[in-house]
């Protein structure tokens, strides 16, 4: 399976192989080898899927069923920033869903897409159990705390 | 070893992370280097204080001095004033909201209420100890108790004071722990497994996190306990990927715990072998059921399976598995070292014991709270949370998550305890309890409950997958105002079919927050769809936004704000909306300074 795509993330799949070497004699190890795959190229298109499924010798269809479970993991590509907002019980009853809105209508993109200029993707997370801080939005490591939706553009103003 | 005149103790939580703790540890190391203090004043960072509304929290000991909104720009005063010249800064010292009006600086952690109705065993060393030091937690009578079971007691001897102490599972079904063990006990198999689940799935419940980040060996202790309880040598910690704070100091602890030889081969030279690993999980609510959480760790889709057989026979790859919660496991090195008796001193008959809550929403101190079995709902909502903040009137309160129910102002004086939650409708969960005010819809919080669920249904049901999947769309249909009373009678039908034909928890609990809130609070729903208005203000499609002609003073400011336009008027004279082009966002609303917008 040569095709562009492997040919252009050579030390990241040597990266993975290295990975899948040192754990495959291990039990139950599909997850965890997906997550180390999802760290190394930020997504898991279905290059990478076949190639856990050379490695490993678990069907393709397996590892597809496993990745499309989880919505901790990707089949597309992300932004270059992540933002965040929980919609956990504490943070809805908050007002989050006003926060959501307004990121949408700010960034011009739906919940769970990325915006065209692969700059922003935006997502609604499950509780991120800071619900002190409820409403909360997370943009890649920052957090943000008590937010009310006025704040919003300028604090996007930051990533842009 | 050396002794330090004054000890400084930062919340390194997740609610006080993100809030800048670090930076303010980071601060307070410098300054105190700069006034030459640093081999005088240790700095420890610690797990969650609990009261999370108000970090990041920093203690200063002997004092107790308890600092609130900690920020970077106020170390320097701090170290200078408190810890060189000895003078508590008292401005920056925590002030109970609740009692604004007879507001007194308090000093130290006793005097809080917040704290005082407390009973802290499961979280004693939280906020106490560095949870990244395996000795700090050993000089609180870390492992003792796992000494204790491997040098003096049979396995049979360690299930019997489970049995005796009547501990019950704290994730939410509230089984048991000592039949739990004793099913997996007799079990003849070349392996049996512990696991842990620290799969905390409930929004709004962060218990778990908060035990793990803050006292990771209790976690750890207790397990090899129930490994020896039941013969096994192996335990899996599941945890959610979503806690990396969690996650590493886990990992620290366990590297700890292998190096001091309390895992691994041979512990306490008795020839009992334990070992623990983590497993993260991806993001899945239903991986916290536990045959799903045995599918995740085996690598496959997390789909629950039919019990029996139950894990105790037939688990993790086939083999007896014990799987018990974070907070259940953190209970038990204390009631082997103390005993059943002293367990069952506080709590109530059938539910001996503490239970930890994650206080949120709509309450003053948001945070983790910790109190005896048989607590009432108010203690916990007024007494300890303060209430509902910017004098509003409180609506309900949530407990149980999804699977849970809302129980409104008539049942405050209830005593929380597993039976007494069923008997009004809802469940102990594992521990959330989110409190609604007045601008709550409950229509809303059933729809957002219940869109929560057809996403986490993990699809192997037809009535799970398709049932909640109607129940939604109904309830979308009641907040567009599109609704009819017959919506209501198909919704309770649809309800009761899901909680009879579903194969695991998710399924037969997931209409509870409906069914609840149409037990509770018929009267919104029919007011949704008899009235088409929603009381609370809250579901957009029934509002509507009007100018009040004698407060409005002209000022333009909302004309200028409205996205599409449709406020017109003229400087000076009072503004009009026009309701057939206004699309409800509110800007109007929240841009005006004289309070002339309303909302219907």
């Amino acid at each position: 399976m040569q095709n562009e795509f492997f040919k252009s993330k050579k030390s990241e799949f040597a990266e993975l192989k290295a990975y899948i070497d040192s754990v495959k004699n291990s039990q139950g190890v599909t997850m965890q080898i997906l997550q180390k795959a999802q760290g190394i190229f930020g997504y898991l298109p279905l290059e990478v899927q076949q190639f856990i499924s050379d490695e490993t010798n678990i069907p393709l269809a397996d590892i597809y069923g496993v990745v499309t479970f989880y919505t901790q993991f990707s089949t597309e590509e992300k932004g270059k920033h992540k933002i965040g907002v929980c919609l956990g019980t504490a943070c809805y009853v908050r007002g989050s869903q006003e926060i959501l809105d307004k990121l949408s209508e700010e960034l011009k993109v739906s919940v769970g897409k990325t915006t065209e200029d692969k700059l922003f993707t935006l997502e609604a997370t499950r509780c991120l159990g800071c619900c002190g801080l409820a409403p909360v939005m997370v943009i890649d490591d920052d957090v943000y705390g008590k937010l009310e939706a006025k704040k919003i553009p300028d604090i996007l103003k930051k990533y842009q | 070893m050396k002794i330090f005149r004054s000890h400084v103790l930062i919340c390194g939580g997740t609610g006080c992370t993100s809030n800048k703790s670090r930076e303010v540890k980071n601060r307070l190391e410098e300054k105190l280097k700069e006034v030459k203090l640093d081999k005088e004043v240790q700095v420890v960072v610690t797990g969650c204080f609990g009261l999370c509304e108000v970090g990041p929290i920093m203690i200063v000991y002997p004092e107790g001095s308890f600092y609130s909104r900690m920020s970077v720009d106020k170390v320097d005063e701090i170290v200078e004033e408190h810890l060189l010249k000895g003078r508590i800064v008292e401005k920056y010292l925590f002030k109970e909201k609740a009692q604004v009006e007879h507001a007194e600086d308090h000093k130290s952690l006793k005097d809080i209420q917040f704290y005082s109705k407390q009973k802290r065993v499961v979280l004693r060393n939280c906020g106490l100890i560095n949870p990244e030091d395996i000795n700090e937690y050993i000089a609180r009578d870390g492992y003792m108790a796992l000494g204790k079971v491997l040098t003096e007691m049979t396995p049979q001897d360690v299930i019997q004071v489970m049995k005796d102490s009547n501990l019950r599972g704290r994730g939410g079904a509230g089984f048991p722990v000592g039949l739990k063990w004793s099913f997996a006990a007799p079990n003849k198999a070349d392996q049996k497994y512990i696991i842990c689940n620290a799969d905390e799935g409930d929004p709004g419940a962060f218990m778990d996190r908060s035990v793990l980040e803050g006292d990771p060996h209790a976690v750890l202790e207790a397990m090899a306990i129930a490994g020896y309880a039941i013969g096994a040598t192996k335990g899996f910690i599941y945890v959610r990927a979503e806690y990396p704070i969690a996650v590493h100091r886990l990992q620290i602890a366990i590297k700890q715990a292998r190096d001091l030889g309390l895992l691994g081969k041979n512990i306490f030279n008795s020839g009992f072998d334990f070992d623990i690993e983590t497993r993260l999980g991806a993001g899945a609510f239903v991986c916290g059921e536990e045959t799903a959480l045995m599918q995740s760790i085996e690598g496959n889709r997390g789909m629950a399976r039919v019990k029996p057989p139950f894990p105790a026979n037939k688990g993790l790859w086939g083999k007896p598995t014990v799987i018990n919660n974070v907070e259940t496991l953190a209970n038990i090195p204390q009631i082997i070292l103390k005993g059943p008796e002293w367990f069952k001193s506080f709590g109530t008959e059938k539910s001996p014991g503490t239970k930890i809550f994650a206080l949120g929403g709509k309450v003053l101190n948001t945070g983790l709270v910790e109190v005896p079995m048989g607590t009432t709902l108010r203690e916990v909502i007024y007494d300890i949370g303060g209430g509902c903040p910017g004098g509003k009137k409180f609506k309900a309160v949530q407990t149980g998550g999804p699977s849970g129910g809302c129980l409104t102002a008539d049942h405050l004086d209830t005593p929380i305890d597993y039976e007494n939650l069923a008997a009004v409708g809802s469940m102990m969960g594992s521990g959330g309890m989110i409190v609604m005010d007045e601008d709550n819809c409950m229509v809303d919080i059933a729809r957002f409950f219940l869109d929560f669920i057809v996403d986490e249904s993990c699809g192997k049901c037809t009535p799970c997958r398709v049932g909640t999947k109607r129940m939604l769309t109904i309830l979308e249909r009641i907040t567009q105002g599109k609704g009819t009373l017959e919506d209501l009678d198909e919704l309770e039908s649809l309800a009761n079919s899901i909680k009879n034909s579903s194969l695991c928890g998710l399924g037969q609990t997931a209409p509870n927050p409906v069914l609840a809130t149409l037990r509770y609070f018929k009267d919104e729903y029919v007011a949704h769809v008899v009235d088409k208005k929603c009381p609370a203000k809250n579901c957009k499609a029934l509002i509507t936004y009007e100018i009040d002609k004698d407060k409005c003073t002209g000022c333009t400011l909302c004309a200028r704000k409205c996205p599409v336009g449709c406020i017109s008027g003229t400087v000076k004279n009072p503004h009009e909306i026009d309701q057939e082009k206004c699309i409800k966002c509110g800007n109007c609303y929240s841009v005006c300074r004289f309070g002339a917008v309303q909302k219907n």
